[in-house]
């Protein structure tokens, strides 16, 4: 079907398209790998993580968890919960995929970012998934190489700075979630979501295993759903 | 702790996750409520990791002019907000904690 020539294009083209996504997630591998080392693993096992596991979010929690010394089913636990979004995006692209060999959808699944979500699902939703694993491949290896790298930048500072991590690097954690979810509030059950799983968090602070953020979590969705079939209703109405 | 099994774990278990669809799933349908339900996990989960930080640092809340992780959350919040640059406002937002900190001596 498609000639060599097209597939490296396809595959150039979904690198091209994940290049603002990399910016975006360099700073966050420094930080990772920084606050990876400052948590107490090694450079071996803090770049095994970014090999491995290749989930930034989970990682930041994962290590922090692992400093403090969490028991081993807890910080499984919560791996699972943070990462459950990612079922909803492997369904999302089902449909794309379905034909695909297994060949492919095992590495491409592997390689399923948040990221590489937004750019994939975009491109197919409005140029279709024709040559599309290719276009794929590209934005997950693009990805790939860069949170392995910067999470060895990360990892080389955190080695040769031992007090790095209280200089203000959980505020860029902070800052950069704060910057993020502010760009994801233009409509009003976003809004609304973000509120609710607000309150609960402040109200469920220090809960152990993280229960806090699992609920604000599932509370801030059911608040978007409600007030997203609400808005709906009344648009019916009128 | 044996670090190594933490991590191979978190793979499985991510990559699983991953999977779940993608690999296996062929035959679910997706409901329609989980779909929209997507939209709502980004906002609602930084949030909830974000407005701890920003209003309670140190485990209690701290709304004072010592806190310097309010106003640099709020104004990287504000500027994105306004600019739709997420980057800028990082930016922005990491030279206010920075004088924040500065002009209270720490």
């Amino acid at each position: 079907m498609s000639s060599s020539l097209s597939r490296r294009a396809l595959l150039l083209e979904g690198v091209r398209d994940t290049v603002p996504m990399l910016v975006g997630a360099a700073p966050f591998g420094v930080i990772f790998g920084t606050l990876s080392i400052a948590a107490g693993l090694s450079a071996t096992a803090s770049l095994g993580m970014s090999l491995l596991v290749f989930a930034g979010s989970s990682q930041f929690i994962g290590v922090s968890l692992i400093g403090a010394g969490t028991a081993l089913p807890v910080l499984w636990l919560t791996t699972f919960v943070v990462n459950l979004r990612h079922a909803l995006y492997s369904a999302t692209l089902l449909p794309f995929a379905r034909d695909w060999p297994l060949r492919w959808r095992w590495p491409l699944a592997f390689w399923l970012t948040d990221e590489t979500f937004a750019v994939v699902e975009h491109r197919f939703r409005t140029q279709g998934s024709e040559g599309g694993q290719w276009y794929w491949l590209g934005s997950s290896l693009a990805m790939y190489g860069n949170w392995v790298l910067w999470s060895a930048v990360g990892v080389s500072l955190g080695q040769s700075l031992p007090g790095l991590a209280n200089l203000g690097l959980d505020f860029a954690m902070g800052a950069t979630f704060a910057a993020i979810v502010a760009t994801q509030l233009k409509r009003r059950p976003a809004l609304g979501a973000a509120l609710a799983a607000s309150v609960v968090a402040m109200l469920g602070r220090g809960l152990p295993y993280k229960l806090d953020l699992m609920l604000a979590a599932v509370v801030g969705v059911a608040t978007g759903l409600l007030l997203e079939s609400r808005s709906k209703q009344q648009e019916h109405a009128a | 702790m044996n670090h190594w099994l933490a991590i191979v774990g978190m793979m499985l278990l991510t990559v699983l996750i991953r999977a779940s669809f993608l690999v296996f799933g062929q035959r679910l349908a997706f409901p329609d409520w989980l779909n929209r339900a997507l939209h709502y996990v980004p906002p609602a989960v930084l949030s909830a990791l974000v407005v701890p930080m920003a209003l309670a640092p140190g485990g209690s809340i701290d709304i004072s002019l010592r806190n310097a992780y309010l106003p640099g959350i709020i104004v990287a919040a504000l500027v994105a907000w306004k600019s739709g640059k997420t980057l800028l406002a990082i930016l922005v937002s990491f030279v206010v904690y920075g004088l924040w900190r500065w002009g209270l001596g720490g």
